[in-house]
């Protein structure tokens, strides 16, 4: 791990801020956040609802600008999941896969194979000529992984990507995102607002805390993988995460 | 590759197996099924109409000459229907509707993309757009005669008025209703500008636009039908004209065959338009279960 320090990193943010709309009734959503995430790493973001973790990977992602600071990504492509699948309705299974390689100008032939390779990674193979609406929402989710990584990017920025599933599903979804994301050395920044899910995943949990978002603690998780979101070692440092989590909110009340 | 598409055993299986879960039980009735199910009810409600009109004929209220009973007016139409006339009739009529609603719709979508793209447009424009709707295309026609004279010109020009804006207000909706979360996928995925349009925004607003268009339609017929009463042209025979002409030699059969004929084409390609809409429906999972 502490190579991975030394080395430069695939996403920094320095004293990052995100104040929206002006004045006086402008809303400071961000307060000069600095974290960096190293090549390969998989960092989770966990903070309570409306601590400002959309908005940091929005950030990141480049859909929006920070009012302060900065944010260095070098030479980093950078591909996104939302909470929600987000694909296209018009376009089958395969389609969405191949839309970043189509807009790139990647042949027709050769994206459809790459597509399928992605899908079959994502185990949807034989299901690329569907369309979304004939999918489950786990099944949803995982073309939209596919479509993340049709991308070929080195950071994958995912904003609580399995919040809507159901805990079974979750659990296998985690198992495969482990997979993957070892098999391609990606960097990794996770958000969610589940504190196991955070210590199941994640090198590193990073703990923001609400209104404004602040790095208020960072924990890293020396647990070995591939770990279990039910096993002893995950809920003893999920529950001492919490307690840390739930005296931040716990300032919100008084 | 090889070591990524290696089934790992339990996880891939249990995986498989949710989806298969979640996918059991899919597909509806059958197109026969579905077609039958659909013209039943209009048959049915054909069929009692043409029973009310003959029990006001046999009434006595009105009669013969001035409203003919359904098997004259039948028997009628269908002597028409085997006669030259007839046929130039509705092939000026249609070439007229095919025509200004074409015209309309180039225009729809050009003022509709202009619009929905510049907010000084938008500003200026839209609710004038809207306002044009809400007037009747009967109004337009003085207007329109002074203008152009008793020529096609004139009726081209309320059909146009007609159907545009209905047209533009479609495409209008339809990019604003973008979900914004495909907006931003489709930023994240890389698309410029132009791409976003091609591959988000315009298929996004297919199914507002295809309303726009099927309300566009109406107005064009509409205004068809009161050009053609309202601005009659020499050796051109028309629906409107024969509606007419009927009316001057108080013939009532042929009055109410070319009513009929009139309500059929309309209704005919408001089916076009909503199995248009119902394939896209299907396409994008946006149909409800019925
Ligand atoms: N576009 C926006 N305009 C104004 N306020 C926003 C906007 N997006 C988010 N916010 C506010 O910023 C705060 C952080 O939001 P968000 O990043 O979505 O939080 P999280 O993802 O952690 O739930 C919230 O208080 C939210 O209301
Ligand atoms: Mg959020």
């Amino acid at each position: 791990m502490t190579d991975l320090l030394t080395t430069q990193p695939a996403v920094r943010l320095a004293d990052v801020s995100k104040v929206y709309g002006h004045g006086p009734r402008g809303l400071l959503a961000l307060d000069r956040v600095s974290l960096s995430v190293a090549p390969g790493e998989f960092v989770c973001l966990l903070g309570a609802s409306g601590c400002g973790k959309s908005t940091l990977l929005s950030l990141v992602a480049g859909l929006d600008r920070p009012t302060g600071g900065q944010i260095t990504a070098p030479g980093a492509r950078i591909a996104m999941m939302f909470q929600e699948p987000a694909l296209f309705p018009w376009l089958t299974v395969s389609a969405n896969v191949e839309m970043a390689m189509r807009v790139k100008g990647v042949g027709r032939q050769e994206r459809r194979a790459r597509a399928a390779e992605l899908l079959e990674t994502v185990r949807l193979g034989g299901f690329g000529r569907k369309r979304p609406h004939e999918l489950s929402g786990g099944m949803r989710q995982r073309v939209a992984l596919a479509r993340a990584l049709a991308q070929d990017a080195d950071v994958l920025l995912m904003d609580e990507p399995f919040g809507a599933l159901d805990a079974m599903t979750r659990d296998l979804l985690h198992d495969e995102l482990e997979r993957i994301w070892r098999e391609r050395g990606l960097a990794v920044l996770f958000v969610t607002h589940n504190v196991r899910e955070a210590v199941r995943l994640g090198d590193r949990v990073v703990l923001l805390s609400s209104r404004p978002g602040r790095v208020v603690e960072e924990f890293p998780v020396e647990l070995a993988r591939p770990r279990r979101t039910d096993s002893a070692e995950v809920a003893t440092l999920a529950a001492r995460i919490t307690d840390r989590l739930r005296e931040e909110v716990a300032r919100h009340g008084r | 590759m090889a070591a990524e598409t290696a089934v790992r055993g339990s996880g891939a299986d249990q995986l498989a197996g949710l989806d298969a879960l979640e996918l059991a039980g899919t597909g509806g009735p059958g197109l026969l099924s579905r077609v039958w199910g659909r013209v039943w009810p209009m048959l049915t409600a054909v069929g009692l109409v043409l029973v009310a009109w003959q029990l006001v004929v046999l009434s006595g209220r009105w009669p013969e000459y001035v409203l003919a009973g359904p098997i004259t007016t039948f028997q009628e139409l269908w002597a028409r229907l085997g006669t030259a006339e007839f046929y130039q009739a509705l092939a000026t009529t249609m070439r007229r509707a095919v025509t200004g609603f074409a015209l309309a719709v180039l225009i729809g979508l050009i003022v509709g993309a202009a619009v929905s793209r510049v907010r000084i447009l938008r500003a200026a424009f839209g609710s004038l757009i809207t306002g044009l709707q809400t007037m009747p295309s009967i109004a337009w026609f003085p207007f329109a005669i002074l203008l152009f004279g008793l020529t096609e010109s004139a009726i081209q020009f309320v059909v146009i008025l007609g159907a545009a804006p209905s047209v533009a207000n479609g495409l209008i909706a339809g990019v604003d209703y973008t979900p914004p979360l495909l907006l931003r996928a489709g930023k994240v995925l890389g698309l410029g500008r132009l791409q976003m349009y091609r591959h988000v925004i315009l298929p996004a607003s297919l199914p507002s636009f295809l309303a726009g268009l099927k309300q566009g339609w109406a107005f064009a017929w509409r205004s068809l039908m009161a050009g053609e009463l309202m601005v009659i042209i020499a050796y051109q025979a028309s629906l409107g004209e024969q509606l007419h002409i009927a009316r001057e030699l108080s013939d009532s059969p042929g009055l109410i065959g070319t009513m009929i004929v009139i309500l059929v084409i309309g209704v005919v390609i408001d089916l076009l338009f909503e199995s248009a809409d119902t394939a896209l429906r299907r396409r994008w999972g946006l149909r409800q279960p019925q």
